[in-house]
């Protein structure tokens, strides 16, 4: 029985609370329960009306049932009930269960909501508390309609008492997350800002959360909260640590606002007035100073509050990314945190210190703490301060002390734990790239890397030390050296194999001048590991052996016979089969010649993204590795695979698409997917030619898997035309983020983001080339109409992009009504005294300015019904053009920015999406209906909007996206 | 030169977002669920899953380790009192030593309502325990953090619960008659 039981204890709760303590097992328990949910249900059922104590005590009991992890099916009216009991407990208890068990779909919820408004209308401020926690707790949509336009009155009204605002700031940052259409800005905006100078700390703690939230979607309208909140913060810093009261937190004054202040200032560039910028640099290098002081406590709550505040304020002092003289003291700290004798420290030291890293003005200073970092990758004893390590290793990591690093993180790996070597894996393998002065580095720390935690190595691994040997002549003759010299381990990893076959088959000449590594000993090698290997990889060796052939016809005879064994020629194996009977005729029927040119050697791989960095990035989410590339891409110039030295291959860009092994291009979703249709075409026809001669024997020899037989015809590689311009943008309809164009010489990366009405758009315009861009100027200009529908902003770029960098420019883009033309985009540049110029679409679609809007089925159908002007309806049916798998069609309706609701359309087949397009004059409402036929693999695309231009725009550019 | 920086770069500029925290859950050393918050909607069944990965995540972790670990797309901040395990869930950008101390003052909290609380008070009072987590934490941000401020609240409101009012039962009526 409880110790305590303050207010009015419901016996009856703790029996049959102490019953369940008692089962001795779960069927027990399970039976208990039963035999209680009978009781109540019966009790409910009853003729005599049950009191208020009795129904709170059941409602209570089902409660806690359900928090047991038992089902509860009924019991949601008598909670209801309760809601409008004037006495308070019962009425608490109501609130309680329909914040736990609510059903959004519920009859019941106007009900609730009935109560609800009673009791925020009842003046009576513990009654309209605990109707605000409900809606907080709740936060469902239906609530949002009914109290969205309600709860700013109660907030901002000046009678309202101080508890009250509280839980209404609170429960309008709810709403606003849920429902960010429902609440409308007005004349309470600007009261709310000024909360920030209320009197009680507490009505200051939670509207800020407010602010905040709000200040992020409307950045202008709110940005008078910055100078409030520095004045508001010097008082806090400033003050005396008994000043506060009970606001004081262990001797540190209000800890949780500071925070909070701190984090509202982020989401604003530092403040232009210099008084206002000085007051807050001046908190700052206090709040650095205090973290020096002896601490007024011994107590961990103590160091806590006040580092909380200190890693908040550095974590301003990054975002701003100015003040040299800020960052190399926050480094300074973080770096006696590195050895600060709690873990909790250390580990958040590493991790502030990541960002750090990637500021140049403290990327030098958080180097200095190298061997502090590796000690505590050799030596932390829990696993998730190591991972933090290893992180800021690999973000602190440049040329100077690329070796040191890689060597540690090698050498860690021997011991790493599971659950992050493949990451390690991947780090290790993009600084070895990223980094590499001399390849044979590189290739000997690949190489290590399968040695030493070869299960761990995945394909985009192995496949991107074959593209970097293939791209680099100087490193092949080693490479082919070392790798055979791996090959001897008489347990070598699969992976291993792999990357011996595919280079000793294209290079395995350059080492056969040695006895020890004649062509013969190179082969026997190779196949004493055939037997040990998967299909794959048997496959993989196949093929390098018929690349035997080419390069050393003293090995024909023991190759063929090895291809005309049982073991191969019958294979059970499908591919293998296939492979087996292909090579062998082709190596007894074709010429030499026909031979060496259906295996000529592997043409260069193109310049192209790192499948391991999207690999990298797909495993940790967006931003996680981001920050030292971004350094990198300031800092460095020359690059390990190909560089400016070899000028743009047409054959083999032309080639990549058939015999890439890598499917980087599609990891990230970033370029164009190489055309999976397009290759085995390619290689199709090639390989008819050859062997057209030869008869049909082998001509369904589509060996492009690996790629290994592909070498496609050389193709122009025409110069972008405008026609091309549609098409680039109609990839941008569904994501923000992505390359928009890349040619021999230029890529243009862009970054959006869009809120409300507003977006900003970050190009960064890359010199593929090592020779200087002059005269780099970009100009946006508007077709048509467009003037007068789209803002959009930009400051001039420098002129000189240097070879091998990138610049970054920043559009400001407002929609000030509906459109249907893109802005345009010309680039012109000098690039060796030819003037380059080039005109793009900027991918800036209507669709970009949605705010998705979630509803229930009812309430779009009668949406739907309003709409049903013909002009304001749009409808296409069209062929589908790309995949119809469901997964892909959501993300790419989720992409477009409409909310996608379940539960609607009475096909399950069907899409159905709503929200509202955000302009400065207006909003739209938009109805999406998406019913594909798999069939006939044909949709149907039906568009209802409030304006009928919309819909006709929308469901032109959406037609192309399926 | 190839420009795989460039793509990287293109996620480095991130949105701040504001400190919310997504759920949060008190469990005993043996497993038992005592108290659940969602600031979050899921739906009862990932709230389980979430439950049981994390309770076998945080179990298996042994004193003295650290108080933080990154699990899915979160970091968990976790302190253990007594018998009892207290974890909350917060986002990438969020505060972790805040967030520790907001579990140090609920602990406070209920310890000075309960009078040196135990695992106890919190089964056999789970609704108060629920009752004072809602004067603390609004949706998941601090509404108030003055000890003496949210022990006034529940505590006016323990006395309004015995003062009994059936004056007013006006509306009880009403409420009905959609």
């Amino acid at each position: 029985m409880p110790a305590v039981s303050k207010g009015d204890g419901m016996r009856g709760l703790a029996v049959f609370i102490s019953d369940i303590r008692n089962c001795k097992s779960k069927e027990a328990e399970i039976k208990r329960i039963n035999k209680e949910l009978a009781n109540i249900r019966s009790k409910f059922k009853g003729d005599k009306a049950l009191d208020g104590y009795s129904k709170k005590k059941y409602v209570c009991k089902l409660l806690f049932i359900f928090l047991l992890g038992h089902d509860i099916d009924f019991g949601h009216m008598e909670a209801v009930n309760l809601l409008s009991s004037n006495k308070y407990t019962e009425k608490q208890i109501g609130y309680l269960f329909i914040s736990v068990l609510v059903n959004s779909n519920s009859e019941l919820i106007r009900l609730i909501n009935n109560a609800i408004k009673n009791d925020l209308s009842s003046r009576n401020p513990t009654f309209m508390c605990l109707a605000l926690h409900c809606i907080a707790n709740v936060g469902s949509r239906e609530m949002a309609e009914a109290f969205a336009s309600e709860i700013p009155r109660i907030l901002v009204a000046g009678d309202t008492m101080d508890s009250v605002k509280q839980s209404a700031a609170l429960c309008l940052l709810r709403l606003y997350k849920t429902s960010p259409d429902l609440v409308l800005m007005g004349e309470w905006t600007s009261r709310v800002v000024h909360l920030l100078n209320d009197q009680h700390m507490g009505v200051v703690t939670a509207a800020i959360s407010l602010i905040t939230c709000l200040s992020q979607k409307n950045p202008d309208e709110f940005k008078t909260c910055v100078s409030l909140a520095v004045s508001r913060l010097s008082r806090i810093v400033s003050s005396a640590s008994t000043d506060l009261q009970d606001y004081t937190y262990y001797f540190v004054p209000a800890p949780w606002l500071s925070c909070k202040l701190l984090r509202l200032l982020q989401c604003y560039p530092p403040p232009e007035d210099g008084a206002v910028k000085g007051r807050l640099v001046e908190c700052l290098e206090t709040i650095l100073n205090k973290a020096q002081e002896p601490p007024k406590s011994k107590k961990v709550q103590h160091s806590n509050a006040k580092n909380a505040i200190l890693f908040e304020a550095i974590a301003l002092i990054i975002h701003y990314d100015s003040e040299p003289n800020l960052l190399v003291r926050a480094c300074n700290q973080l770096g006696q945190f590195l050895q600060h004798r709690e873990t909790n420290l250390r580990y958040l030291a590493l991790e502030s210190m990541c960002t750090l890293a990637s500021s140049e003005f403290s990327h030098e200073a958080v180097k200095t703490h190298i061997e502090t970092v590796i000690n505590a990758l050799k030596t932390e004893r829990d696993v998730s301060v190591r991972q933090r390590a290893a992180d800021l290793l690999y973000a602190m990591c440049d040329r100077s002390n690329a070796k040191q690093i890689v060597a540690e993180m090698l050498s860690y790996l021997e011991t790493a734990d599971y659950s992050i070597r493949e990451e390690m894996v991947l780090k290790v393998a993009i600084l070895a790239e990223k980094y590499a002065v001399d390849y044979s580095w590189y290739v000997d720390t690949i190489l290590n890397l399968i040695r030493i935690a070869g299960d761990y190595v995945s394909e985009e691994v192995w496949y991107r030390v074959i593209q970097i040997v293939i791209n680099r002549d100087d490193v092949q003759g080693y490479a082919a050296k070392t790798v055979f010299e791996a090959l001897q381990a008489p347990a070598c990893h699969e992976n291993m194999v792999k990357v011996g076959g595919y280079i000793l088959g294209e290079f395995g000449n350059l080492i056969a001048g040695d006895p020890r590594s004649s062509p013969l000993v190179q082969f026997n090698l190779l196949h004493s590991k055939f037997h040990l290997c998967s299909v794959p990889t048997r496959a993989l060796l196949l093929s390098a052996y018929i690349k035997f052939i080419n390069l050393f016809p003293e090995t024909k005879a023991t190759i063929q016979e090895v291809l005309r064994c049982d073991s191969q020629i019958r294979n059970s194996d499908v591919e293998l089969q296939q492979r087996a009977v292909e090579y062998l005729k082709l190596s007894s029927i074709a010429s030499t010649d026909v031979l060496a040119t259906v295996l000529e050697e592997m043409p260069p791989f193109p310049e192209r993204e790192s499948s391991i960095l999207a690999k990298l990035k797909k495993k940790k989410g967006p931003g996680a590795v981001s920050v030292t590339e971004m350094e990198d891409g300031k800092r460095e110039g020359g690059e390990l695979n190909g560089g400016g030295d070899r000028g743009p291959d047409a054959s083999a860009m032309a080639a990549s698409n058939a015999s890439t092994p890598s499917p980087s291009a599609d990891l990230l979703g970033i370029r164009p997917a190489a055309p999976v249709s397009a290759a085995p075409a390619s290689v199709g026809s090639l390989l008819v030619d050859v062997f057209s001669e030869a008869g049909p024997a082998a001509s369904s020899a589509a060996v492009n898997d690996e790629g290994f037989l592909s070498s496609a015809p050389p193709s122009e590689d025409p110069a972008p035309p405008l026609s091309e311009a549609d098409e680039l943008l109609n990839k941008f309809v569904c994501k923000n983020n992505g390359v928009l164009f890349e040619n021999q010489l230029l890529q243009i990366g862009i970054k959006s983001e869009y809120r409300q009405n507003l977006g900003r758009m970050y190009l960064f315009y890359g010199n593929k080339t090592s020779v200087q861009f002059a005269s780099f100027t970009t100009t946006v200009s508007y077709p048509g109409e467009l003037q007068s529908q789209l803002n959009v902003q930009s400051k001039p770029v420098e002129p000189l992009v240097e070879g091998g960098a990138q610049i970054q420019q920043v559009l400001n883009i407002e929609c000030l009504t509906d459109f249907s033309e893109a802005p345009l985009l010309n680039i012109k540049f000098r690039y060796g005294g030819a003037l380059q110029n080039l005109t793009l679409k900027l991918p800036v679609t209507i669709n970009k300015f949605f705010q998705p809007t979630e509803m229930a089925s009812q309430d779009f159908f009668q949406r739907w019904k309003q709409l049903s002007q013909p002009q304001q309806e749009a409808q296409k049916i069209f062929k589908a053009n790309n995949s119809m798998d469901t997964e892909v069609l959501k993300a790419k309706l989720l992409g477009l920015g409409m909310a996608l609701l379940d539960n609607v359309d009475p096909n399950p087949e069907n899409y159905v999406c709503a929200g509202v397009i955000q302009t400065k004059g207006q909003q739209v409402g938009c109805l999406l209906r998406l019913e594909p036929n798999a069939q006939a693999q044909m949709y149907r695309l039906t568009l209802r909007c409030s304006k009928d231009s919309v819909s006709r725009r929308l469901c032109e550019l959406l037609a192309e996206q399926f | 030169m190839n420009l795989p920086r460039m793509l990287l770069l293109l996620l480095t500029i991130s949105i701040t977002s504001s400190f919310q925290m997504q759920f949060m859950l008190l469990f005993s050393r043996q497993g038992k669920l005592r108290l659940q918050k969602w600031y979050v909607p899921l739906s009862d069944k990932e709230k389980k899953k979430i439950t049981r990965e994390l309770v076998q995540t945080v179990l298996a972790r042994k004193p003295k380790m650290c108080s933080f670990l990154e699990w899915r797309d979160l970091k968990i901040v976790y302190k253990r009192y007594a018998s009892l395990y207290f974890c909350c869930a917060i986002e990438d950008q969020d505060n972790e030593l805040i967030t520790l101390e907001i579990i140090h003052r609920y602990v406070e909290l209920l310890d000075k309502y309960f009078g040196s609380v135990c695992e106890l008070d919190i089964i056999f009072n789970f609704e108060k325990a629920y009752f004072i987590l809602d004067e603390f934490l609004l949706g998941g941000e601090a509404q108030e953090t003055s000890k003496k401020n949210v022990l006034k609240a529940i505590e006016q409101a323990d006395l309004l619960q015995e003062n009994i009012d059936y004056q007013t039962r006006l509306f009880a009526g009403t409420v009905w008659t959609l």
